[in-house]
């Protein structure tokens, strides 16, 4: 058995796998809640009204999906280069952290300028966090996936020591949380009276423009090519290692915005379950999209709709939680095979 | 006519709408070689991969010995009596020739009880057919010639009555390639049937008694070499006949670029280069001729720009280059023709407009101010797509489903279209049929017309002899002397290839 090329995948070829994928999911969803107790087929629908079903499900499905999407197209850019950051956990919490140090009262700029600011000083964080790494990495050959994943708990580690120590709000009763955000420090709502903060957008524009930078610049072309083929780019005189820092620095840069947005956004304090593993889920979502920046966004929304409906099901049909995680863990492995049968037929001989 | 031990009918294999082989139909009769002759793409390898099970043909029978094989078993073929050699050898490194040649023929438990069983049939084979040998050298410390004899000896000893060999003269010196015919010759009159893949046409002359045509899947004719000549075989596999290239003698014009002693450090498995001197003149081709792995690779990844000299100079125009990287070599107007077009000359997966600028993208037309000018590179990619005749479906199709020959046409148009005055061409033709192989010498004896400097490193001695004004020999990471077109033989050139030329300069020197 192997697997040959199609040099042109017709649409249905295209389009069926993902489909079945998604398909088989649901059913298996269903499978386990029956297992667990439910009834199988009020599964989806009270997963679809739970993401979806009202003005207040379907907000709260944008809210969550903001940071995904940040976090998506950090793992997205980063992966397209053959960077393998697994750490946008901890380029997370350092926009978060930046967000704390600059909101809470040590600038007292108006909201014009002090946002902006905080967008580029935690874009600069997560950047930097990406960039020890990334120079172990093209300088020694430190493998880049054990660095950023050990930097996460590193960081959550470092998060704990602040919010008990300097970070630590006086007025917080004991708790280990930041103080509050200034209200000049704060992401408006887009629409007033909607409880959906400018963060949503602000990750719509970003994934807009990472899809221009892509396919347009010459930035663009030469990360795609050191992340093809490294060779063929050294050898047509692209510098390999510098592109790879660039790329870096622009992931980790996106990874932080999750944070600072959350902060900023949402939350308006810091506190130590800020995220639920959105660094993790991002990688989740960036496979999902294969990559794409536009597909990003699509993925993060549907990852999203999952956490939010299951967790809204699993209170009406009486199962855990955990179906969100299986769900999602399902539809990953199901859609990398999809994906590899929209472009390979198997061929048995 | 002797004993039919191989027979093969109307064998056919689709892949798609690829006609890979159309009713092929051929005998192979005891103590005979049989010369299996075609262009790449042929289908040679989907015939010899039916005959070993690795495919299912669509329709016709294998026949060995008189019985039929089951399609598509490996070892069935393995089990009556058929051997292959391959172009790139299978042996474990790490292990000796006596453990290389007995892996796989026992069950691991008894292995210690045919080692002494097994060493004295090893050295019998060896004795009978002229393999000098030592069985228990490690592979890792063998010559190509060598590691090839332990090859053919492992079919021996798995009792091959009929050995399959895979263009076994395309890494051999002169010299190995005349041991080796001598091994098949005494082989045949041992009894055994050989198969001889090859599309060296004056070898398969020498050594075959019967030639198989095959072209585009067909099987065109089968001739008595007795009774058939190079040009009509060479016409038959091309379908129509073709001209030498000719080459015209030209004088030569000022030094362009040179090496003068340049020694560099061992890269990976590429060997070091010592005391290197070379000199590349306007309107020259200069071959390097040699066996791969003997320095080549430094050489060409010296010009390229992907190492640096560890003592002497690189000059250009005769001034010495002081930065040196793949961007300067680019800049300076080097055209470099990589040795392996699909992982250093080409993106897989980027369409052509996209591997046609890959080494201009930062800059005009292509690039401004960090926008990538789409138009402008379709454009030029149309451009290379018509004056090269390269045959795709379009600038946007992912180059990764072109052939090896529209490959390199795209390659040499990219590096060409700007009138290079240094051309660096690794291997240009390996792998390629031959009317790409023509189509490339044509545009490298037209880039010497128009004044370029050209390195021809190759380990098609043919190649080099017919295309090269100058001829350097490389072993062991030295380079013999410039010799003058037609004024050196082949076994000359394989005596500096074998580097037993190196040490006879060397003791002169000394005396």
């Amino acid at each position: 058995m192997r697997l040959e090329v199609i040099p042109h995948p017709s649409l249905s070829r295209r389009f069926l796998p993902p489909i079945l994928a998604l398909t088989a999911t649901v059913f298996i969803a269903s499978f386990l809640a029956m297992v667990a107790g439910g009834n199988p087929f009020a599964v989806l629908g009270l997963i679809i009204k739970g993401a979806v079903g009202s003005k207040f499900a379907l907000l709260e499905t944008l809210n969550r999906a903001t940071p995904l999407i940040f976090t998506g197209l950090a793992v997205a850019v980063a992966f397209r280069a053959k960077l393998w950051n697994i750490g946008a956990e901890a380029q997370l919490y350092s926009g978060a952290i930046v967000a704390v140090l600059m909101g809470t009262g040590a600038l007292a700029w108006s909201a014009p300028a002090l946002i902006p600011a905080m967008i580029i000083c935690s874009m600069s964080a997560g950047a930097m966090l990406l960039l020890i790494p990334t120079l172990l990495k093209t300088r020694l050959g430190v493998d880049e996936v054990v660095t950023t994943l050990l930097l996460n708990f590193i960081f959550l580690l470092l998060v704990s020591l602040l919010l008990e120590g300097p970070l630590k709000d006086p007025m917080g009763m004991g708790w280990p949380k930041s103080a509050r955000l200034l209200a000049e420090a704060r992401l408006p709502r887009i629409v007033d009276g909607l409880r959906l903060h400018w963060g949503f957008g602000i990750a719509l524009i970003a994934a807009f423009v990472i899809w221009i930078v892509n396919i347009k610049t010459t930035f663009g072309y030469a990360m795609r090519a050191v992340g093809y083929n490294p060779e063929a780019a050294r050898y047509a005189g692209m510098p390999v290692n510098l592109i790879m820092t660039q790329t870096a620095l622009l992931s980790g840069g996106l990874a932080a915005l999750a944070g600072f947005s959350e902060v900023a956004g949402l939350k308006g304090t810091l506190t130590l379950d800020l995220s639920p593993g959105f660094g993790y889920s991002g990688i989740i979502v960036a496979m999902l999209a294969l990559l794409h920046p536009l597909g990003v966004v699509v993925a993060a929304l549907f990852v999203a709709g999952v956490f939010v409906g299951a967790d809204s099901m699993s209170r009406a049909a009486g199962v855990p939680t955990y179906l969100a995680d299986i769900m999602l863990a399902t539809a990953l492995l199901l859609m990398v095979v999809a994906v590899l049968l929209t472009k390979f037929r198997i061929m048995r001989d | 006519m002797g004993e039919v031990v191989l027979r093969l009918e109307g064998i056919t294999k689709n892949f798609g709408a690829l006609k890979a082989n159309e009713n092929v139909s051929l005998n192979l009769e005891k103590g005979e070689v049989l010369a299996l002759l075609g262009e790449n793409g042929a289908g040679k390898t989907t015939l010899m991969n039916i005959l070993f099970g690795q495919y299912t043909a669509d329709s016709g029978r294998v026949e060995v010995f008189g019985k039929t094989l089951p399609p598509g078993m490996a070892r069935a073929a393995l089990d009556a009596g058929v051997g292959m050699v391959h172009q790139h050898f299978t042996l474990a490194h790490n292990l000796s020739v006596l453990e290389n040649v007995i892996l796989g023929t026992s069950s691991l438990w008894s292995w210690k009880l045919r080692y002494k069983l097994a060493r004295q049939q090893l050295l019998e084979l060896a004795n009978r057919y002229h393999l000098k040998i030592n069985p228990d050298a490690k592979v890792s410390s063998l010559s190509v010639g060598e590691r090839q004899r332990v090859e053919i000896l492992k079919a021996l000893f798995r009792q091959a009555k009929i050995l399959i060999l895979d263009e076994p003269t395309a890494v051999l010196t002169p010299q190995e390639t005349e041991s080796l015919f001598e091994t098949l010759t005494e082989a045949t009159e041992q009894g055994l049937s050989i198969i001889f893949i090859s599309h060296k046409l004056h070898e398969v002359m020498k050594i075959a008694q019967k030639v198989a045509i095959l072209r585009h899947g067909k099987l065109v004719a089968t001739k008595e070499t007795k009774e058939t000549s190079p040009n009509e075989l060479a016409a038959l596999m091309v379908g129509n006949p073709i001209n030498p290239t000719a080459v015209t003698k030209r004088e030569s014009g000022p030094v362009l670029m040179e090496l003068l002693n340049v020694s560099t450090d061992t890269q990976h498995q590429s060997k070091g280069l010592q005391n290197v001197s070379l000199r590349l003149c306007s309107g020259e081709i200069v071959g390097l001729a040699g066996v791969s792995g003997n320095g080549q690779t430094s050489i060409a990844d010296l010009v390229a720009g992907l190492i640096t000299p560890s003592q002497g100079k690189l000059h250009l125009d005769g001034k010495p280059i002081n930065r040196w990287s793949p961007r300067q070599s680019v800049l300076s107007g080097i055209a470099r023709i990589p040795e392996d077009r699909h992982h250093a000359g080409t993106i897989a997966d980027f369409s052509l407009t996209e591997n046609s600028i890959i080494e201009r993208y930062r800059d005009q037309p292509f690039a401004r101010h960090g926008w990538v000018n789409w138009q402008a590179a379709v454009g030029f990619t149309q451009e290379l797509i018509k004056q090269y005749d390269v045959r795709c479906p379009g600038p946007d199709t992912r180059i990764r489903f072109l052939s090896g020959g529209n490959m390199q046409k795209l390659i040499l148009g990219r590096v060409l279209q700007n009138d290079p005055r240094v051309i660096l061409a690794h291997q240009p033709s390996r792998g390629l049929d031959i009317g790409a192989v023509h189509y490339v010498h044509k545009e490298l004896l037209e880039a010497r017309q128009k004044g370029a400097a050209i390195l021809l490193i190759s380990e098609d001695l043919d190649e080099i002899l017919k295309l090269s004004d100058i001829i350097h020999v490389s072993s062991e990471g030295r380079v013999s002397p410039p010799f003058q077109r037609g004024k050196v033989t082949p076994t000359e050139l394989g005596g500096w290839m074998s580097g037993a030329a190196f040490a006879k300069q060397e003791s002169m020197h000394a005396s």
